[in-house]
């Protein structure tokens, strides 16, 4: 693993930092360092956007990601642009500069540049609007005309120069190390040296620890470039997620994956698109909080989590690897390599849900996935996974009992969101009272059941207001 | 006066000045501009506890970590340790008592802001606890307040009560709100020479930043010079609490001798400084079938926090809101700001006005729902001015009925409200889960400072020999489109177009003694004293060109970049720049400043009567909700709204303060929730855990109007209104279509999808 400086594409042109600059320095704050104040700081907690840059990727994807909790030695071999490389050569405006300033789409402008670079990567993907500035907060114009812009972007054809190819490289500043293992047997050797080293892959959760709180970690080690936490594989019983794949990349994948549409729906709300650029299925498990949004999901529908270390490799369920508030089962010298997701039955009802006091970009007061299954006029199936209400994600084992074996009725369902209020225990926080997370905790059993019986109308209030 | 609706001038719809600055990064905020080499950083030491002594505070282990060149208390104030913008013994740094969970107890400087953060939680604080009041029930137990009690009366609202058919009792409470700009507290003060300290502060009131740091520094005002081009966002949260951090930055400053920025962490800045007051609302109705207020009494208690801040105006604007545009003959309504051990409470965008306009609200929608009435009803049933009811406002001052009936009316017009009534009920009887509702508001807002001296501001125009122009005044930018609005006065004395006019940052050495941007009214103000300079200036010119044409001074104009013998497209004609450069060599001033004061405003604080707002705004809304009553989920789906804003200055600016302030508004009303925990310490203290709204939040469907054929009936600029704070108020149409949707008016606030659901099941 040689030692090296970290080199990135900026703005079209290669750029390479002076040997031992910080590689946990963040993106955001090395930027504006030099000069490039156009990107801003909100609220240096991934949540905001103001400090919104694109990834260009190879595959021409951009990927909106927030500077604050990026840090430098993630986008090595990377290319970046922000909102002082929008302009033509000429110095001449992007259109979606021109539109977004004659639409009145800014008041006191200090969100914008953000929204700019969002609504960049957006005129490359599509897709809704409101994902695309869900990771983005604007306090003054009311949103509307910037929705429209979003709405009307056209595509250009600003493209990207070629990247490094992904290396084994190490950064070294003033006590730190900063290393980027490129095979899995490197990793597993990295991790059995070092223990105590930072495992960074997105880094939204960690980021946090540099941006917010000012942290200086001695060792990372960074998860990006080993292919084979990058892959997926989808096979008939299911989908073989790599533990850094993105979740953005997941989304797109879920959308296409016949059974998984109740995920992606989840999936469409965790975080914001600048979250899902870098946040990671291994990253939530890893962090194992109960209110990672991706996790009861993993539970109601039975993954298998692929850990490995120099000793080998073993797969454990996903509830045996989660074993308590932000705690899991990984050993010191263990990685997650991957996480296996069956495939949900056809005849399954599935729903992933997610309550919060906003439906973009917040964290749940309760996580939810349910999945059902009927056969012969009883249910045969019920996995009813919980987060948000205990110290881990839960099943909860008294309501799927009462469900199991009976007709999937009104009645049946009234049984088993009484029994909820034995299998959870909440507790009360900003988020919400614990009597509130229970009666949210029933109501989404109840919803589950009108999902199933009566397909033909809308569920819930975004559902209802996107028919509009 | 009549403004010419110019293609540039007062009136048209142009964009804002620094939009396209914005879009592509170039628009410089405080932070954004470069840093002299030896710029120091400095960051807060906060106190943990809510209330108690500071017995000791341990600051050798933070001096001695990298990069810190000082640790500063109140012993290193050369000036006075008291911040308060109107009041006094309000401390910068704690004296030795902590009066809350986030209070300042030092300032750490170093050479770099990560080492001044990391010293600053080097620092230990030794505080000895003391009982802490966290509730205003609390805190009204004790009788303990930062304002006093202030009692309007009007006849014998007991005994109209007493008589009244009906009497209903309630108590329902609103919640704070964060002012969340995205651009966080910042400062930069550069010491010069002779005591000289320059402050770049990104502050709604220059001024007092100014008088703030004179007073820490212990100097006169004129050693202090404040600018700010513009601020990421304001809303009232840099209308006094911009002036304490500009003032710890300028004492760092004048301590290392060095230029030192104070730009506070978004956690701290959340918890360190003022939000919008909580209240806590008692009252009593007596009333008729008709659903007609016979008398009614209230308290309006809002948590002032540790100090008295700007509460005192914030307690005016409540109680002389408390009725909305509705009459009520005999009543006694109190306001007050009780005393807590909470960050000190300030200025949010409406002041006290929009949870005073809470109450008349409640109190007609719980009526409405004792008589089986809509709220509507019982609303337009006491209208002011309508009738046969009172026209006045309690305290003595006029509403216009015609407009305040006619905002109604063009609202539910606009709406199909009849139409859509029919079809919620439809789907509501249809949907097993799924509720829809249909929610009203009529608002009537005061305009102009409740602090009468308040009410002046100050331009100074110059012309250059080149015929361009620079324009400043006292009002400051915060995205409100002040400055374009500004200009374009400017531009319709002239009759120039706008890039001939440079727009410049505010500054307390171009223009002093200002009242902050503020209260809506920094066009109403500064445009007339921009108006006043550049008319002054206009009128030398014209008589330099009339003595050359032989035409009287009057007979010059002043339209498409020239002045015209007697009218435009005349022969004789000179371009501006040209007549600009004829009166260099003329010998006569270019430059010239301009006052305004505002007419016919008084207040009588023993009687609570007077006439204390030059002028009324209108408005009103109509909002449609829908309600998940398994979780209490909630969207609001289309609103509907009017807002009177006299002969517009700027129609595409006026839409864009009415839509950012309803969809503000909307959040203080729903999503966003300040949480205290059981230790007086805030946990909702960045983006992840306080819920501002986001795009999708907002009304898929949101129709808006500008009151039409409505020019202000007192002289205001071009007889435009104001229009910061009033469409804030509209988003109150959201709580009543909530409480329309689940069936009862019990709903505090904000409405949470957590207490709407408990309100639902409350309602059984």
């Amino acid at each position: 693993m040689t030692v090296s400086s970290i080199a990135f594409t900026l703005n079209g042109q290669p750029t390479v930092l002076p040997a031992g600059t910080s590689p946990t320095l963040s993106l955001l704050d090395w930027l504006r360092g030099q000069g490039l104040t156009g990107t801003k700081e909100g609220c240096a907690e991934g949540d905001c956007g103001a400090c919104t840059v694109v990834i260009e990727e190879p595959s021409g994807a951009r990927v909106p990601v927030n500077g604050c909790i990026t840090l430098l030695g993630q986008v090595h071999g990377r290319v970046v642009r922000t909102v002082e490389g929008l302009r033509a050569p000429d110095g001449t405006p992007h259109p979606i500069q021109v539109a977004m300033a004659e639409s009145d789409g800014t008041q006191c402008g200090f969100c914008t540049p953000g929204i700019v670079m969002s609504a960049w990567a957006h005129a490359r993907s599509g897709g809704d609007v409101h994902e695309a500035l869900a990771g983005n907060l604007c306090r003054c114009t009311g949103y509307r005309p910037i929705v429209e812009v979003l709405s009307g972007v056209a595509a250009d054809d600003m493209t990207a120069p070629d990247v490094l190819p992904p290396a084994s490289v190490r950064f070294e500043a003033p006590g730190q190390v900063f290393r980027l293992p490129a095979t899995l047997d490197e990793l597993l050797a990295l991790r059995a040296a070092h223990p105590e080293a930072w495992l960074l892959a997105g880094g939204t959760d960690l980021g946090l620890r540099v941006s917010d709180h000012r942290e200086v970690p001695a060792s990372v080690i960074c998860l990006l470039n080993v292919p084979d936490l990058q892959s997926v594989e989808a096979r008939p019983d299911g989908l073989t997620i790599g533990a850094a794949v993105s979740y953005g990349r997941l989304l797109d994948l879920f959308r296409a994956e016949p059974g998984f549409g109740p995920f992606a729906a989840l999936l469409a709300r965790l975080g914001s698109r600048q979250i899902r650029g870098l946040g990671t299925l291994g990253g939530n498990l890893g962090t194992a909080s109960p209110i990672g949004d991706s996790l009861p999901p993993l539970v109601a529908l039975g993954a298998v989590v692929r850990v490995a270390s120099l000793r080998g490799a073993r797969d454990l369920p996903v509830e045996a690897f989660l074993t308590g508030y932000r705690k899991n089962a990984l050993a010191p010298d263990e990685v997650i390599v991957s996480v296996f997701l069956p495939r949900p039955p056809a005849d399954a009802h599935l729903a992933c849900e997610k309550i919060s006091k906003r439906h973009d970009q917040d964290i749940a007061t309760v996580g939810a996935a349910m999945l059902v299954r009927e056969a012969a006029g009883v249910v045969a199936e019920a996995r009813l996974a919980f987060g948000g209400v205990g110290a881990t994600v839960i099943r909860a084992a008294g309501a799927e009992a009462a469900l199991l074996g009976k007709a999937f009725g009104t009645a049946e369902v009234a049984a088993a969101a009484e029994a909820l209020a034995h299998d959870i225990a909440p507790l009360s926080d900003w988020r919400g009272s614990a009597a509130y997370r229970l009666a949210v905790a029933q109501g989404l059993l109840r919803r589950l059941h009108l999902r199933a019986t009566r397909p033909d109308l809308p569920h819930e209030v975004t559902a209802f207001a996107e028919v509009l | 006066m009549d403004g010419s609706l110019t293609r540039t001038g007062a009136g048209a719809a142009l964009r804002h000045d620094s939009a396209l600055k914005h879009c592509t990064g170039e628009a410089r905020y405080a932070d954004d501009i470069p840093e002299v080499p030896g710029t120091l950083h400095a960051a807060l030491v906060l106190s943990t506890v809510p209330h108690g002594t500071l017995t000791a505070l341990y600051a050798d282990a933070a001096r001695a970590m990298p990069g810190v060149v000082a640790v500063l208390g109140p012993r290193d104030i050369p000036g006075k340790n008291d911040i308060a913008p109107t009041g006094k013994d309000e401390p910068l740094f704690a004296d030795p008592v902590v009066e809350f969970a986030g209070m300042p107890l030092a300032l750490v400087v170093a050479r770099t802001r990560d080492e001044a953060i990391r010293a600053a939680a080097g620092v230990k604080a030794e505080i000895a606890p003391r009982e802490a009041v966290l509730s205003i029930e609390r805190a009204l137990e004790l009788g303990q307040n930062v304002i006093a009690p202030q009692t309007i009366r009007v006849g014998d609202a007991a005994a109209a009560i007493a008589a009244a058919p009906r009497r209903l009792d309630a108590e329902f409470r609103a919640g704070g709100q964060e002012h969340f700009y995205l651009e966080g507290q910042v400062a930069l003060a550069t010491p010069g020479e002779g005591g000289d300290m320059t402050v770049v502060s990104s502050t709604q009131h220059p001024s007092e930043v100014q008088h703030l740091v004179a007073r820490v520094l212990g100097c006169d005002f004129n050693r202090v010079t404040v600018t700010c081009r513009r601020m990421g966002g304001g809303f009232g949260g840099k209308e006094s609490n911009a002036s304490w951090v500009a003032a710890a930055a300028a004492l760092a400053a004048r301590v290392t001798g060095r230029p030192v920025k104070l730009r506070l962490q978004r956690r701290v800045d959340m918890i360190a400084t003022g939000k919008r007051h909580p209240f806590l609302y008692r009252w009593s109705a007596g009333f008729d079938e008709t659903g007609r207020i016979h008398g009614l009494k209230a308290l309006l208690a809002a948590d002032g926090g540790w100090s008295a801040d700007l509460s005192g105006g914030v307690v005016f604007r409540s109680v002389t809101h408390a009725l909305g545009p509705c009459d009520v003959p005999a009543v006694e309504l109190t306001a007050q700001a009780v005393k807590t051990n909470t960050v000190s409470h300030t200025a949010f965008r409406g002041f006290g006005g929009p949870q005073g306009a809470l109450l008349i609200e409640d109190v007609m929608h719980r009526v409405a729902a004792a008589l089986g009435r809509t709220p509507e009803e019982v609303r337009a049933r006491n209208f002011a001015g309508v009738d046969g009811n009172g026209d006045a406002t309690p305290y003595g001052q006029r509403l216009e009925g015609d407009l305040i009936a006619r905002v109604w009316a063009e609202a539910r017009r606009d709406s199909d409200w009849d139409r859509r009534r029919a079809e919620i009920a439809a789907f509501n009887a249809s949907h097993p889960t799924l509720r829809r509702g249909l929610g009203s508001m009529v608002l009537a807002f005061g305009i102009s400072f409740g602090i009468q001296h308040l009410n002046q501001a100050g331009a100074l125009v110059h012309v250059y020999s080149d015929g361009s122009i620079r324009l400043n005044h006292g009002g400051t930018e915060m995205g409100q489109g002040l400055f374009v609005k500004i200009a374009q006065v400017v531009c319709d004395v002239f009759g120039v177009d706008l890039d001939r006019v440079a727009i410049t940052a505010t500054s307390t050495a171009e223009v002093p003694n200002t009242a902050p941007t503020a209260a809506s009214t920094g066009s109403d103000l500064n445009g007339w004293a921009a108006h006043n300079a550049a008319t002054a200036i206009r009128g030398r010119m014209a008589e330099v060109a009339a003595a050359k044409w032989g035409i009287a001074p009057e007979a010059v104009v002043f339209a498409d970049n020239k002045a015209w013998a007697e009218r435009v497209g005349a022969n004789r004609n000179y371009d501006f720049s040209e007549l600009a450069k004829l009166c260099f060599l003329e010998r006569v001033s270019l430059s010239a400043t301009g006052f305004y004061k505002t007419p016919d405003i008084h207040w009588d604080r023993e009687k609570m009567r007077g006439h204390p707002f030059f002028y009324f705004s209108y408005g009103a809304a109509v909002a449609e909700v829908i309600v998940d009553t398994l979780t209490g989920e909630h969207r609001c789906l289309r609103a509907d709204l009017v807002q009177d804003c006299g002969r517009s200055l700027n129609p595409a600016v006026d839409r864009g303060q009415i839509e950012g302030a309803f969809v503000q508004g909307m959040g203080w009303l729903t999503c966003e929730e300040l949480w205290w925990d059981a230790q007086g310490r805030l946990r909702t203290v960045g983006p992840s855990t306080y819920k501002i709204p986001g795009s999708r939040d907002v009304p898929p469907v949101m129709n808006l109007r500008l009151l039409d054929g409505a020019p202000a009936r007192v002289e205001t600029i071009f007889r435009s209104k104001a229009v910061g704070e009033p469409p804030l108020l509209l988003a109150t149409s959201v709580w009543n279509a909530l409480k329309d949707a689940i069936g009862t008016p019990d709903l505090d606030l904000p409405a949470t999808p957590e207490r709407v659901l408990m309100a639902l099941r409350r309602r059984g």
